[in-house]
């Protein structure tokens, strides 16, 4: 259909039919009021502050559902317009308190701006007005009832973004309100306090708590930055007064997150100024910690280090990073340990995600989740299974429920009635463990049904009359038995994603445990590729990571056998590489893994550890084994924000800065790496573990002359040719996802477009084993990976200081 | 009725019954308004317990069940009385005293208007008009009219009903 031309106060515009009047006025710039209208919710046309002028029309009509019509002339603040709205004003008035002098909205309240732009100062209209009481019962927001307009925004994020459906509009007429069911207080409702509904609150009708009476909106400096917690690094601005963050908004135009968080971006980085930091370095004498000068600590660890190294031999030594620090941070870490003498180098809570990684890298030759975040939104068909998107990445969770809406077809195969069920076409509550099982017999079903993508699997793959001959035995009748499911379900579910034109598979990286390991993934792997749903846009493989900056520590090289980004140790041309780069022979000698050394005994040549950021003791369920290690060293050095457990442990503590006080990269799970800026200074004598690192460089005697990490980013671009187009100038603006191989390169939106990186993708067979099932069923309630339980996460290190300990609701942990 | 008193009778609901009410509905969230109807006509009212039962089976907020029936009159959150009192509010009535009948009525029973007596005997409303303005004041318990109403007739009508 051609466009529409029509005119708005004097200016010509031509748009697409179906174009309401709102949105071709904003794309002329002109500032129609709204309070009911949100881009991303169905328009209601409720409030009626957006009305305008139609001339020949009869009455004004609301611009925010009023579609364009040729020719239309349209005045946006004729007077007419302009004494309407402020009717509605007054009207809003009538029941709304003016205690601005003290809300906490005030600089940012719609009501309050609008009443300003049109001179709106008290109402003409005296009645009745609100006395509801307050709802302060939970932790983190309260809630003034008496202020709420009944836009209703607040409804449709929590009801079709979220899906939580804590609240909704109850009663009618004049006692409208706005609340959860049989006015149950927020607490007690289905809320996960993610605070959408307060970051689009357009008056103060719901105010968070950590902000109260700490500053006004034009009093703080907004400072971007990157969400600590899982690996899908939502953008975040912090807001800050007087070297305090005082708040937290989503960033509206993200890529990642598109102006959606959880509980955990929303509520989780008041640890940064939690009085538990430690502050100075320490050292422990006689059994106790004595706080000492930085050159006191740095001369011990040096001068311990190399005693141990020149006794021991230079493998003596291991390092542990943290998938919580910056890429800088972890290249740093590596490139100091390497500088050492030793591969020994690797982060402990990887583990979790081993078998995935493992998975991957088998049948893509790449470990890294395909296809990027938002490409799910516009999925035809998505299979959920053994994840809870809700509890550990709920982005995902609100991308998939977006696309389910938009009509993809959704097939949910979870033991537990998880949220997307809600919205789910096909829900498969299969037995716990049986996975794989069901996997199999989904591929079973999609080869006899001739739902195969046969062009892709004759040019993209390899193995498939093998996978065939494997799957053979799991009929639906089969499979049916093992997973207590029906066969008729099972055929359905199958065809849903086998004649998708687009389908994607959204799991877990932490999934080991429950289902099996790598054959899980791979049978995952199996399944994208029979039906070519990978290397295309909104399809592949989702496999989120627990923690923010897990896909960039691996990047970054700190695992024993690789430098950055999977550059194999044992290849000469890529020591030889590093080594003029660095100006240090680096050994060929692949270090051990951090569970070799922690779980399998393998660590009686480790001496001395140094960890960065990591607190093993507690993570995971080998305490006893990790701490009998890590007591048996001769030297252990922990640098880390807090005192933890494996803190407790060391001769020396090196305090390090949080994120928020800190410049550097992350990378998150869509392969994005992003900036995130300094907001405060940190506390005492802490400095970034970047700056920690290179001055401990230098007392070890090499000539690492950095001025920040941008240098050494400059220097991971010139080693790293997915990196090599990336630079902090290019990503002030946004973030840019590797491959990017060029400084004009746009990045990489999804992986695997036209070869695997191991060639052909490879089709592996795997066969379901009822002992492994009966295991993972025992397992199901210790499952280890952090970030899985809703708010608590990494050890619990950071979350156990936080607000966000009060939410309890997803909590296994 | 006091929340105490319909939470202890919230107690003791058969959420079978709401199952086989749910079962044909299974699936299809549109039809959410006749089952809480006949969930209500099951119970006489909509027990939370029943409430909570249609939301979870039905995979529908509790909020939103909730704001369905608190948007409608015609869905009762507390248990009904076996009589329904209904005292016409019309101006016929009005004019002729049917405050003072009300008034009357609510002190026998100790309820208010909209509220049902503990023992569950009696519900008492208000309605605009019953539409017999020449018997005014009237009032009509459950089908019967009863017009031309004094204070002091009250008592004895309403110790007719059980």
């Amino acid at each position: 259909m051609s466009a529409i031309k029509l005119t708005i106060d004097g200016q010509e515009i031509e748009v697409a039919p179906g174009t309401t009047i709102l949105e071709a006025a904003r794309q002329l710039g002109i500032d129609i009021p709204t309070f009911c209208y949100d881009p991303e919710l169905p328009p209601n046309g409720a409030c009626r502050i957006c009305v305008v002028e139609v001339e020949k029309a009869r009455a004004l009509v609301a611009s925010c559902v009023a579609p364009v019509g040729p020719d239309m002339v349209v005045h946006t603040e004729s007077e007419r317009v302009v004494n309407a709205r402020k009717n509605n004003l007054s009207l809003m008035l009538a029941n709304h308190p003016l205690d601005c002098i003290t809300c906490e909205k005030t600089g940012e309240c719609k009501l309050q701006d609008y009443c300003y732009r049109y001179g709106v100062a008290s109402t003409e209209f005296k009645g009745e007005v609100k006395d509801l009481p307050y709802d302060d019962t939970n932790e983190f927001f309260l809630r003034d009832m008496n202020k709420c307009i009944l836009c209703g925004i607040c409804v449709g994020k929590c009801q079709q973004v979220v899906g939580a459906g804590a609240i909704d509009f109850t009663k009618r007429g004049f006692i409208t309100n706005v609340g959860p069911g049989f006015e149950d207080a927020i607490e007690e409702s289905t809320c996960v306090f993610c605070g959408m509904c307060i970051d689009n609150c357009p008056v103060g009708a719901l105010i968070p708590k950590y902000v109260t009476g700490k500053g006004r909106p034009w009093q703080t400096e907004s400072v971007p930055s990157v969400c600590p917690y899982c690996s899908l690094g939502c953008n975040i601005n912090l807001h800050v007064k007087d070297n305090q963050v005082i708040g937290v908004s989503p960033v509206e135009e993200s890529p990642v997150n598109r102006g959606h968080l959880c509980v955990q971006g929303k509520f989780g980085w008041d640890f940064v100024h939690s009085g538990d930091r430690v502050t100075t370095p320490l050292v422990k004498n006689d059994g106790v910690f004595i706080q000492v000068s930085w050159e006191e600590a740095l001369d011990f660890i040096v001068d311990s280090i190399k005693d141990i190294q020149s006794r021991y031999g230079a493998d003596a030594l291991m390092g542990i990073s943290s998938p919580k620090a910056s890429n800088e941070e972890n290249y740093l870490f590596q490139k100091l340990v390497r500088s050492l003498g030793t591969n020994n180098v690797d982060s402990y809570t990887k583990r979790c995600h081993a078998s995935a990684v493992d998975g991957m890298m088998d049948a893509f030759g790449n470990a890294a989740t395909t296809n990027s975040i938002d490409e799910l939104a516009a999925v035809d068909a998505a299979l959920v299974i053994g994840a809870n998107p809700a509890e550990s990445h709920p982005i995902l969770d609100y991308r998939v429920r977006e696309a389910a809406q938009k009509g993809a077809k959704l097939i949910v195969a979870t033991p537990d009635l998880i949220e997307l069920v809600d919205v789910s076409n096909y829900y498969l509550p299969l037995k716990q463990g049986t996975e794989l099982a069901l996997l199999n017999g989904l591929a079973n079903v999609i080869i006899a049904e001739g739902l195969i993508d046969q062009d892709f699997i004759n040019k993209r793959t390899e193995g498939f009359d093998q996978l065939k001959k494997a799957v053979d035995k799991y009929t639906p009748e089969y499979v049916a038995q093992i997973t207590g499911l029906d066969e008729e379900e099972i055929r359905a579910a199958a065809r849903a994603y086998g004649s998708a034109e687009k389908a994607a598979i959204v799991s877990d990286a932490g999934v080991d445990k429950q289902t099996g390991g790598s054959d899980f993934v791979k049978a995952l792997a199996n399944l994208a590729l029979l039906t070519g749903n990978v290397g295309r846009e909104s399809t592949g493989i989702y496999l989120p990571y627990g923690e923010n900056n897990l896909q960039g520590s691996a990047d970054m090289g700190t695992l024993p056998n690789n430098l950055t980004c999977y550059q194999h140790i044992k290849e000469k041309e890529v020591r030889d590489k590093f080594s003029k780069a660095w100006g240090v022979e680096i050994s060929d000698n692949p270090g051990l893994t951090a569970e070799d050394v922690f779980e399998s005994g393998i660590n009686s040549s480790i001496k001395v550890m140094y960890i960065m950021g990591e607190n093993p003791v507690a993570c995971g369920g080998e305490k006893e084994k990790v701490t009998g290690f890590l007591e048996k060293l001769d030297f252990l050095v922990v640098q880390d924000m807090f005192m933890t457990e494996t803190a407790s442990l060391a001769d020396v503590v090196l305090p390090a800065a949080a994120f928020a006080e800190k410049l550097g990269t992350y990378t998150n799970i869509e392969r994005r790496v992003q900036l995130s800026q300094p907001a405060v200074e940190p506390p005492g004598e802490v400095f970034a573990d970047w700056a920690v690192l290179v001055e401990l460089a230098e007392w070890f005697g090499f000539d690492w002359d950095y001025t920040g990490p941008e240098e050494v980013f400059e220097e991971i671009a010139s080693l790293t040719p997915e990196y090599s187009g990336i630079s902090y100038q290019r990503l002030v603006e946004q973030g840019l996802q590797w491959p990017c191989p060029a400084e004009d390169h746009p990045g990489t939106k999804y992986l695997h477009e036209d070869s695997f990186n191991r060639g052909q993708g490879l089709f592996a067979p795997v066969e379901y084993d009822p002992e492994t099932a009966a295991i993972s069923e025992k397992d199901a309630a210790v499952c280890c990976a952090p970030g899985h339980h809703g708010c608590q996460c990494l050890s619990e290190t950071l979350t156990r200081r936080s607000v966000i300990q009060a939410f309890k609701k997803s909590c296994c942990i | 009725m006091s929340n105490e008193a319909v939470a202890e009778l919230n107690q003791d609901i058969d959420l079978d019954q709401v199952d086989s009410i749910i079962e044909p509905y299974l699936g299809k969230k549109e039809m959410v308004i006749p089952i809480l109807q006949k969930v209500q006509d099951h119970f006489g009212y909509l027990p939370r317990p029943a409430m909570e039962h249609v939301a979870r089976r039905m995979r529908i907020p509790l909020s939103r069940l909730y704001g369905v029936t608190t948007f409608y009159a015609q869905f009762k959150l507390k248990p009904r009385g076996r009589n329904i009192i209904r005292v016409c509010k019309g101006t016929a009535c009005h004019i002729q005293g049917s405050p003072k009948i009300s008034e009357r009525i609510e002190q026998i029973l100790d309820v208010e208007s909209g509220e049902t007596t503990d023992d569950l005997r009696f519900t008492l409303e208000e309605v605009a008009c019953i539409g017999c303005c020449a018997l005014a004041p009237v009032i009509m318990i459950n089908d019967d009219p009863h017009g031309r109403l004094t204070p002091d007739k009250v008592k004895d009508i309403l110790d007719i009903y059980e």
